[in-house]
């Protein structure tokens, strides 16, 4: 599309502006809808950095305590159990459960985390001593990692969002700057040219006028012409008549008193 | 955007970490092994001796390769080491989360979300 004007390559029709305007109105709810939508996941957005945020602090806290309750059922056992723990390790009792959340539109994963029943990988881990510590020390560290899945879950949220938001806009904006000037600039073109072709037939119509006009003008002067060529040829007429009626007197009446020299029986 | 098959099995965590860390996640219960043939393990101990390369190979892993491990947790002096890759790393599944040691205090700035989080707040 060369020119100044940015616009579509359509016919200047009738048909044609009646699509565009419907175009428009179209382009304009869905900026309007989008827009809103936008500024939802925005709100939403901003409430969950702040979520983020906090909850970031709150995870160094927890694992501070946590650490430090590692620390001491290493004081109690006696020795290092790490590498027993690693090696007992066998089946997750800490899993994950995911579910949805909508927000307008956009499905934001939750995790939930959910401890399964009946299986302890470390059931003989503290046995001969610090057991209570290391009871303590798994519920800690099951406390922290039920933080550190909410903030992961806020995270996922986050970068979702992040994506969506960016989309949302990319088309809000594109809507806004690009496919409303255009279909604006389309009907401007397409009624300039309908005005054009209204001007023209306008135009057209007064030039037939104005040739019919002469020409009835014409006919009437004819007409006229014609008319009084006959009432003069009337007239004149008119004024021979009595003479031919005086001629022609004769077979009035038959019954007159008059002789008829003819009738011979 | 992730679609709802993506994440429905999800259901592990996975941990790369220091041994402190690591022991404590795995009595929390989050330890993992897989069936035996090629007993994969949700987690990584990182000392002093594991080089880069091995930490990058256990994060690409659990974030690309396994498609079970929802959560990865990451210690921060740890994912420093793997920076580029961390900082890279944009997808919403599995999360990487950074999480503080005992050893290295935590410092938002280096989180790769958070310093995300302060670039758009403008801060």
């Amino acid at each position: 599309m060369s020119g100044a004007a940015d616009r579509e390559a359509v016919f200047p029709t009738r048909q044609s502006l009646g699509l565009m305007k419907a175009k428009l109105k179209g382009a304009e709810t869905g900026h309007s809808l989008l827009k809103r939508k936008s500024e939802a996941l925005t709100k939403r957005f901003r409430e969950i950095t702040r979520r983020i945020d906090e909850a970031k602090r709150k995870m160094g806290r927890v694992m501070q305590i946590a650490s430090l309750s590692l620390a001491e059922v290493t004081y109690a056992v006696g020795g290092n159990i790490s590498f027993q723990i690693q090696e007992s390790a066998r089946s997750a009792r800490f899993r994950l459960r995911t579910k949805q959340e909508n927000v307008s539109g956009v499905l934001l994963p939750a995790f939930e985390s959910y401890q399964t029943e009946g299986n302890n990988d470390f059931a003989m881990t503290g046995l001969g001593k610090g057991g209570q510590q290391v009871q303590r020390c798994r519920e800690t560290y099951a406390r922290a990692v039920e933080a550190l899945v909410e903030l992961a879950s806020l995270q996922t949220a986050f970068v979702i969002l992040d994506e969506v938001i960016k989309v949302v806009n990319r088309r809000v904006n594109a809507i806004e700057h690009v496919i409303i000037p255009r279909t604006e600039n389309t009907i401007k073109y397409i009624n300039s040219e309908l005005d054009e072709l209204d001007r023209e037939e306008f135009y057209r119509l007064k030039k037939v006028a104005a040739k019919k006009q002469r020409d009835t003008a014409v006919q009437d002067a004819e007409m006229k012409a014609k008319r009084e060529a006959k009432a003069a040829a009337a007239l004149d007429q008119e004024n021979q008549e009595p003479e031919a009626e005086d001629a022609t007197a004769g077979p009035t009446d038959l019954l007159a008193a008059e002789e008829d020299e003819d009738v011979i029986f | 955007m992730a679609s709802q098959a993506d994440y429905k099995d999800r259901q592990f965590l996975a941990v790369i970490g220091d041994e402190d860390s690591v022991t404590g996640l795995l009595l929390a219960g989050i330890g993992h092994v897989t069936a035996p043939p090629d007993s994969q393990k949700n987690f990584l101990v990182v000392d002093g001796k594991t080089d880069n390369a091995t930490i990058e190979e256990a994060f690409e892993r659990f974030t690309t390769e396994r498609k079970d491990v929802g959560i990865v947790l990451i210690n921060q002096h740890v994912a420093d080491r793997i920076r580029h890759r961390v900082d890279t790393y944009t997808a919403a599944f599995p999360t990487v989360l950074e999480i503080p040691s005992k050893d290295h205090p935590y410092d938002p700035e280096k989180d790769s979300v958070l310093r995300r989080v302060r670039r758009l707040f403008g801060e």
